[in-house]
C-alpha cells in the first residue's frame, strides 16, 4: 500500500470525522498530541504550575512541541489544541490553571460567553438539528453559534478565542 | 454464596461534587440535581450492599497518555481520592475488597477478558461523585468499593456488546464467590453530553429517555448502537454511557425498574439515573442466607421505591 493509499484509507475509514464540531481523540490524534498532553497532566503540580505562569514560553521549551501545538497553548486556542492531538480532560487543567471553570472552557470552544452558554444549558443544551452531520440532510447546517472544525487555519487564527479567554473574567467555581 | 441484588447507573458530572464540597446543594440549580437522588439514598440505605462494583472512567487522574487500559480492576486494599487539581475532594479513603476483586480478575481472564490488575490507583470524581449521590457524604463509605474504571476518554473505547458481556463474566465471577455477600453494580457517566470543540453543549434528552428504557427492557439492542452512532447522537463524550452496559449485564435478563431521575443540566451534561434489581431467586433452596430482610425487602421490590421511602418514615 502506497502512503497515498494508506491515507485514503485511513480518510475513509474515519466516519466519525462527518459530525460537525467535533474532534475525535482517537489513535492518530493521541499519538500526535501525546507531548501536548503530557504537558497538561504536568499542570496537576502546583510548583509547574508556578513555572508555567512565570515564563510560559519557557516552561513549554521541557515538552517536545511542535510549534503548532506551541502556539495554540500559548494563544489558549482549545479548539486548536484537540485538532492537533489535546484530549479535553487534559486541557482543561490548564484551563483550570488560569482559573477558568470548565463551563468557562468549554463557552470559548463554542465562540460562545459564558453567560450565554450557560443559559443554553439551561434551556436544555445545544440541539442535535442542524448539528448531527456535514455530509447529510444537516450539511448545510452549522453548529450554532459557531463555524464548524472545518476553517482554515487562516480563518481559524482570526477567531482565536485566545484573547478573549485571557481578558475573561474568573467566574463561578473553578470546577463547574 | 455473593450475589448481585441490583445495578445502578448514575452521572458523575464533577461539578456535582464540587457543590457538595461547596456546600451549594441547596441553590436552586443544585436542589433540582441533588432531589432526584434523595430515594435513591433510602433504596440504597436499605439495600445494604457488603460490595459496590463501580464502574467509571478516569479524568486523566490516574491515568495519563502514558498508560491507556480498556478494563482496569481495583484489586487493591484502599483507593484514595485523586488530587484533581484543586487538593483530593473531602471524601472518605474508598476501601476496596481485594480478595472479591482478585477473584473477579481471574475468573473473568479465564473468561477471555483480559483485563488491566491495578495494585495503586487513585480515584477521581468518576467514582466518588456517584459513591456521594448514592450515599450522601457520610465520614467513612458504608461498605467495600471495587472500582472498574474503563477507558472512555481515547477513541475507541469497548464496544457496548462487548462491555455487556464483560457485565455477564462479572456476575459468573461473583455467583461462584463462596462468601455471601449482597453486591450492587454501578454504572456511571452519561448521559448525553459534548464538553469538546465547537459543538460543545450538546444534549438530546431524545436519546437518553430511549437508552434508559432500553436499559430496563432490551439492553442486547443497545448493545448494537454504535460508536459513531453515540458520538453523533448523545455527543462525543455521552459515547460513556457504554460503561452502564457493564452493569447492565451483570444483572439478570429480566429485572424490575425500581427508580428513574433525569434532568438538564448539571453543568454540561445531562444527569441520568436509573435503579434495576434482580427479581427474588425463585426457589427458597437458591436464596441466599445473606438475605437479611427478605419479606421486607421482595414488599419493597414489589411497590417501587415510593414504598421504600414511605416505610423509612415510620
Amino acid at each position: 500500500m502506497t502512503a497515498a493509499e494508506a491515507s485514503a484509507k485511513e480518510a475513509k475509514e474515519k466516519e466519525y470525522d462527518d459530525i460537525p464540531g467535533t474532534f475525535v481523540f482517537d489513535a492518530d490524534r493521541s499519538r500526535r498530541g501525546y507531548h501536548l498532553n503530557m504537558f497538561c497532566m504536568s499542570l496537576m503540580k502546583a510548583e509547574n504550575r508556578r513555572a508555567f505562569k512565570e515564563n510560559e514560553a519557557s516552561y513549554l521549551d521541557r515538552f517536545a512541541l511542535t510549534p503548532e501545538q506551541r502556539e495554540a497553548i500559548l494563544t489558549r486556542d482549545y479548539n486548536r489544541m484537540l485538532e492537533l492531538g489535546g484530549n479535553i480532560y487534559f486541557t482543561a487543567k490548564l484551563g483550570a490553571t488560569d482559573g477558568h471553570s470548565f463551563q468557562h472552557i468549554a463557552a470559548i470552544m463554542t465562540g460562545s460567553t459564558q453567560e450565554d452558554y450557560a443559559k443554553m444549558m439551561l434551556a436544555g443544551g445545544r440541539s442535535i438539528e442542524g448539528n448531527r452531520s456535514k455530509s447529510g440532510r444537516d450539511a448545510a447546517a452549522k453548529p450554532a453559534p459557531r463555524r464548524t472544525a472545518a476553517k482554515s487555519a487562516k480563518t481559524r487564527a482570526k477567531s482565536s478565542p485566545g484573547p478573549t479567554a485571557k481578558r475573561a473574567k474568573k467566574a463561578g467555581s473553578k470546577r463547574g | 454464596m455473593a450475589r448481585i441484588i441490583a445495578g445502578v447507573t448514575s452521572s458523575h458530572v464533577p461539578a456535582i461534587g464540587a457543590a457538595i464540597d461547596l456546600k451549594k446543594t441547596e441553590e436552586p440549580y443544585w436542589k433540582r440535581v441533588f432531589s432526584g437522588f434523595e430515594k435513591s439514598k433510602e433504596w440504597m440505605a436499605n439495600a445494604k450492599p457488603d460490595v459496590v462494583i463501580a464502574v467509571y472512567n478516569d479524568h486523566a487522574s490516574a491515568f495519563s497518555v502514558e498508560l491507556i487500559p480498556t478494563f482496569a480492576l481495583g484489586c487493591a486494599a484502599e483507593f484514595p481520592p485523586a488530587d484533581e487539581g484543586w487538593g483530593p475532594r473531602p471524601v472518605p479513603v474508598v476501601k476496596g475488597h481485594p480478595e472479591l476483586a482478585s477473584h473477579i480478575a481471574q475468573s473473568v481472564i479465564l473468561d477471555e477478558f483480559d483485563l488491566t490488575i491495578v495494585n495503586k490507583m487513585e480515584v477521581d470524581h468518576g467514582l466518588t461523585v456517584p459513591l456521594n449521590l448514592m450515599f450522601g457524604s457520610p465520614p467513612e463509605w458504608p461498605c467495600r468499593v471495587i472500582p472498574l474504571a474503563v477507558n472512555v476518554v481515547m477513541y475507541p473505547p469497548p464496544t457496548g456488546h462487548r462491555c455487556y458481556m464483560l457485565g455477564r463474566a462479572i456476575r459468573k465471577a461473583v455467583n461462584s464467590y463462596p462468601e455471601d455477600l449482597r453486591v450492587v453494580v454501578m454504572g456511571t457517566g452519561g448521559m448525553s453530553h459534548q464538553i469538546s470543540g465547537p459543538r460543545a453543549g450538546l444534549i438530546k434528552s431524545k436519546f437518553d429517555k430511549a437508552y434508559l428504557d432500553g436499559l430496563t427492557k432490551d439492553p442486547k439492542e443497545l448493545t448494537r448502537i454504535s460508536h459513531v452512532e453515540f458520538m453523533r447522537e448523545a455527543g462525543a463524550e455521552g459515547i460513556e454511557m457504554v460503561m452502564w452496559l457493564i452493569m447492565r449485564g451483570a444483572l439478570d435478563d429480566k429485572v424490575k425498574e425500581v427508580y428513574r431521575f433525569y434532568t438538564v443540566p448539571a453543568s454540561n451534561t445531562a444527569v441520568g439515573h436509573i435503579i434495576l434489581e434482580n427479581l427474588e431467586p425463585k426457589t427458597k433452596s437458591r436464596r441466599p442466607a445473606s438475605l437479611r430482610g427478605g419479606a421486607t425487602r421482595k414488599r419493597a421490590a414489589a411497590h417501587g421505591i415510593r414504598q421504600v421511602a414511605v416505610r423509612s418514615k415510620q
